[in-house]
């Protein structure tokens, strides 16, 4: 026997004889023999479910987290507070354990948290229509290029600068498979290039790509922009951070005929990039060309209220090579972690929230624009997130707070050659006037320093020391 | 299970009611319009439920009361590995360090976590038998994309372009799915009487234009829990042809420690981290696919790439993560992956080791040939005999179609009344071309009494449709719902909650 398994050596016997083989061994034999190891594979023996911990929780030491440090890191994923009943409910067996609900009679609570779920994000993004979630944020971009491809025969992407870095690189990625081309817009004052915009567009135009509040931070004008795309009679995609929408224009108020996102800020950790999910609403005209599953409701055989997978003949198991999207396994559980969220927030606690991280975010921006040596990089209005400018260099000043115990944000410099000076500021419920206040006094003193204003700390620190 | 007549959260509302508590902002308050142009702004807040805390929780425990899980029951779910999910991955993944770690954190300060996802490339590249890896797919299906890419990416960087991409027709659906998605042109290859590869089909396919040749998909052992038997011939005519071998590795579970997909021949494997390595499937997710890939398709990996550099001066080594991969396909997603999923993964590698990962196949393919004889004896012999007749892998496959001509009882009738005697069902009519097919995976988590039990269950199911297969036809009566309109959710999609 080894770990998780109870087969004993009077079972092993039994069960052989029962298969008419003296060893398991022969059932292997159908491996043809140069193919079977000869040899144990070279990792490590098992270990005990202590060590396994200790093991594990000596990396874990090694990360500098959330815990450790302020985080006024975004840039897609947030710093939120989950509350405990998320936890909970995520971590019953019952949603945790079970698959893919293709027998719907004993799939009932998945199923139901679904169609639950499709109806919040229906709600939060203003369109009709919402799958059950996709695998995160930049992969459902490229799937809606996908949708819109299939649905416009044409293939040419246009998209806005502002939307995420990431988003771009993996719509490219899949393009060079399907067979579209992408063009990009600039931005001009933290926003979309309205004219730049105007002008890639044309009839060759699948879809036009947006993102509100953009990188940047900055809450775009999305329905001016998205009056290219209707022209021309090209699909507007407009990617957005759900915890904004509490009071934000949704985008199907702006003429999105896609709205998707990351959907990490409801309900899930960082966990250093993923799980989390994507969600991916639609107008009506889309419903049968959406990836990925989607509940719907039904009756049984006694007329009592079900819920099954809906619309399956658009999946890969029932279309193969025909199907709209490949996606299988997606990411139900983060998505049920997102439904008790918002479930927990309710209505007015939804708006609350959003409220309370414009005003936050406001606070902050005014509060660390005023720092000198600091500028706002742009002054579009923003929601959650903004940029600055920093005269000293980013990586110095940012090492500098690190020290403090503060992640001052996200150096745009990373992405965006442009703002090599530029610093991207999140702000959660979590960050409190108090943090806000002791980043800007943490920010002020690292770029007086290393603007020559003090004395300057000589220590080098060799990337290897630190954390 | 739960039987009260099913009522969304949505139904439980009233206004005023609310589970949220904020903190006070502490800053200024003005009104909004002040922040933000008001015709930038919401006018009305979206309808989310006004529930208290105590009815959220009492509604989402009910309705986990409506389902069937792997805790409760056994789940031979064929081709999705339903083993059992250690309850120690969860409290590691949960640990801050893993969960409250920021993705965009500088590697310097995410030592950890870029080591532990480099040892997780380590081991899979030695179980794979291929020397690298990216963790960066976020499931099977997207690894098989993945894989699509990077043999685009080899070709052209060879000059080719090629169209077609060959995959037996018992692969999963992902697969031809993904190739249209990446691009190409599925072809299908036929099945042997013995379950693998129709040889002359395969050469008859390549024959149509060698140099059309993409790639050939495979899954092995394939999706009737065979393996191969030609494989190392198959392997040779593809690459004879110039193209990449890809191999789906949703049934690695089979042969961990056992062979290698590497030295079979293949370029390019994804893992499904949530079936072999027990990612718990949350009920459709979350998973993760990642890939393992030989020398020659290493320059197309994903990027970013997660390596490990000589330390100097004396440090140790540094983790790091390289984006500067000039032949890159690029981004598949943002960031670095599931890492939650590498958590318990990694986790559950350390706990088994070489010889526990060895066993554990060895016990998966034990299990399964175990309740195979089991269910070759009685009715369940006679009515639903085994689609290919040999030593199976870790999940073989039963034809109803006997027990359909006989007694009037559809794979399907079976399935369902399995619900009534608490198992979950086997995955049901696939592969396509078995007839009525039951495609079973017990698992090695599994103890010789679940399985006796489940065999028990289907003699039991059997011997009653003999007196009366209305009884089955019927099926099932004691869970929270009844055989469901499928058609009637699909030509009128009632997809959200009207409010
Ligand atoms: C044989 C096979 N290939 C591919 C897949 C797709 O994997 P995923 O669901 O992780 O995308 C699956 C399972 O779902 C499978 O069983």
């Amino acid at each position: 026997m080894t770990r998780y398994t109870s087969a004993t050596p009077a079972d092993r016997a039994e069960m052989l004889a029962a298969i008419g083989v003296g060893s398991t061994a022969e059932l292997f034999e159908q491996v043809p023999e140069p193919l079977r190891l000869d040899c144990p594979l070279k990792l490590p023996e098992g270990m005990s479910e202590a060590e396994v911990f200790e093991r594990l929780s000596a990396l874990a030491a090694r990360n500098v987290d959330a815990e450790e440090q302020v985080c006024f890191v975004g840039a897609g994923m947030y710093d939120h507070y989950v509350p405990a009943i998320v936890d909970a409910i995520a971590q019953r067996s019952e949603f945790l354990t079970p698959y893919t609900p293709y027998q719907p009679e004993i799939s009932q609570g998945g199923l139901q948290v679904m169609f639950e779920f499709q109806t919040a994000m229906s709600e939060l993004t203003g369109l009709p229509v919402s799958n059950a979630g996709l695998y995160e944020g930049p992969s459902s971009v490229a799937s809606a290029g996908y949708l819109a491809m299939a649905a416009t025969k044409r293939r040419r992407f246009v998209v806005s600068r502002g939307l995420h870095p990431h988003s771009r690189e993996t719509l490219e990625t899949y393009a060079v498979g399907y067979g579209a081309e992408v063009v990009e817009v600039g931005l001009s004052g933290g926003e979309t290039d309205a004219g730049a915009l105007a002008a890639a567009v044309d009839g060759e135009t699948a879809a036009v790509f947006l993102q509100s509040p953009n990188f940047l931070g900055a809450v775009e004008r999305v329905e001016a922009l998205g009056v290219a795309a209707k022209e021309h009679g090209a699909l507007l995609v407009v990617a957005t951070d759900p915890m904004t929408l509490g009071v934000l224009k949704p985008p199907g108020e702006q003429g999105a005929d896609i709205a998707l996102g990351e959907g990490q800020p409801l309900g899930n950790r960082l966990d250093f990039g993923g799980p989390s999910f994507g969600f991916f609403c639609a107008t009506e005209e889309q419903i049968r060309r959406m990836p990925g599953r989607i509940a719907g409701e039904t009756d049984d055989v006694d007329g009592r209220r079900g819920f099954v997978l809906a619309l399956q003949t658009r999946e890969q198991h029932i279309r193969r090579e025909k199907a709209t999207h490949n996606i299988c396994t997606a990411q139900a559980l983060n998505a049920l972690a997102a439904m008790v969220h918002l479930a927990w927030l309710g209505r007015e606690g939804y708006r609350e929230l959003g409220e309370l991280l414009v005003r936050r975010t406001v606070y902050a921006r005014e509060r660390l624009a005023a720092v000198p040596g600091v500028e706002l990089l742009h002054e579009a209005p923003v929601a959650r997130e903004f940029a600055l400018r920093l005269d000293a260099p980013v990586d110095r000043v940012l090492e500098r707070c690190a020290e403090r115990g503060i992640a001052a944000g996200y150096p745009l410099g990373r992405e965006y050659p442009e703002y090599e000076d530029g610093l991207l500021v999140a702000i959660t419920e979590r960050r409190t006037k108090a943090q806000i206040d002791d980043l800007a006094e943490a920010l002020g003193a690292a770029v007086a320093t290393e603007r020559g204003e003090f004395p300057v700390d000589i220590t080098e620190k060799s990337p290897q020391g630190v954390g | 299970m739960q039987r009260e007549r099913a009522q969304t959260i949505y139904e439980k509302s009233k206004p005023g009611r609310r589970a949220a508590t904020l903190p006070a902002a502490e800053v200024p308050e003005p009104p909004l319009e002040e922040l933000i142009p008001a015709e930038l702004l919401r006018d009305e807040p979206p309808r989310l439920p006004e529930v208290a805390e105590p009815e959220i929780v009492r509604h989402y425990n009910k309705l986990s009361r409506r389902n069937f899980d792997l805790d409760s029951g056994f789940y031979p779910l064929g081709s999705c590995t339903m083993k059992h999910n250690p309850r120690l991955n969860e409290r590691v993944a949960a640990l801050p360090g893993h969960a409250r770690l920021h993705p965009a954190q500088d590697p310097k300060r995410a030592q950890g976590a870029l080591e532990l996802m480099w040892l997780l490339q380590e081991s899979l590249s030695e179980i794979c038998g291929l020397p690298h890896v990216s963790l960066q797919p976020s499931a099977g299906s997207h690894g098989e994309l993945a894989g699509l890419l990077l043999t685009r990416a080899f070709h052209a960087d060879r000059g080719e372009e090629r169209t077609k991409v060959l995959a037996p027709d018992t692969s999963h659906g992902t697969n031809p799915a993904s190739v249209t998605m990446a691009g190409y042109e599925a072809v299908k290859v036929a099945t042997n009487e013995r379950g693998g590869v129709e040889m002359d089909d395969l050469r008859a396919k390549i024959g149509e234009g060698p140099d059309q040749v993409a790639c050939l998909m495979l899954t092995n052992p394939n999706t009737l829990g065979l393996f191969d038997e030609n494989i190392a011939e198959i392997a040779g005519l593809i690459h004879e042809a110039g193209g990449t071998l890809y191999y789906d590795g949703a049934n690695l579970n089979a042969v961990m420690g056992q062979s290698r997909p590497g030295d079979m021949g293949f370029d390019i494997v994804h893992v499904n981290l949530h079936k072999s390595f027990s990612q718990p499937h949350g009920g459709g997710g979350p998973g993760a696919g990642p890939i393992a890939v030989s020398e020659r398709i290493e320059p197309y990996l994903p990027r970013p790439q997660v390596v490990r550099r000589d330390g100097d001066n004396g440090h140790g080594p540094f983790f790091d993560l390289d984006l500067e991969r000039p032949k890159s396909i690029g981004r598949l997603r943002g960031f670095q992956g599931n890492f939650g999923v590498f958590v318990r993964s990694y986790a559950y590698i350390l706990s088994l080791g070489a010889d526990g990962l060895a066993e554990a196949s060895e016990t998966a393919v034990l299990n399964a040939n175990y309740l195979k004889a089991r269910l070759a004896e009685g009715r369940a012999g006679e009515r639903l005999p085994v689609a290919f007749n040999r030593h199976c892998m870790h999940e073989f496959v039963l034809s109803g179609k006997p027990m359909k001509r006989e007694l009037g009882l559809a794979t399907l009738d079976l399935a369902k009344r399995l619900l009534d005697f608490g198992f979950h069902p086997p995955t049901v009519y696939f592969p396509l071309l078995v007839e009525e097919a039951l495609m079973i995976e017990p698992t090695e988590t599994e103890t010789k009494e679940s399985l006796d039990a489940f065999a028990d269950a289907i003699e039991r199911i059997l011997a009653e449709a003999e007196d009366d297969p209305g009884v089955a036809k019927q099926a099932p009566y004691t869970t929270p719902v009844r055989r469901l309109d499928e058609v009637k959710a699909t030509r009128k999609p009632v997809i959200r909650q009207p409010l």
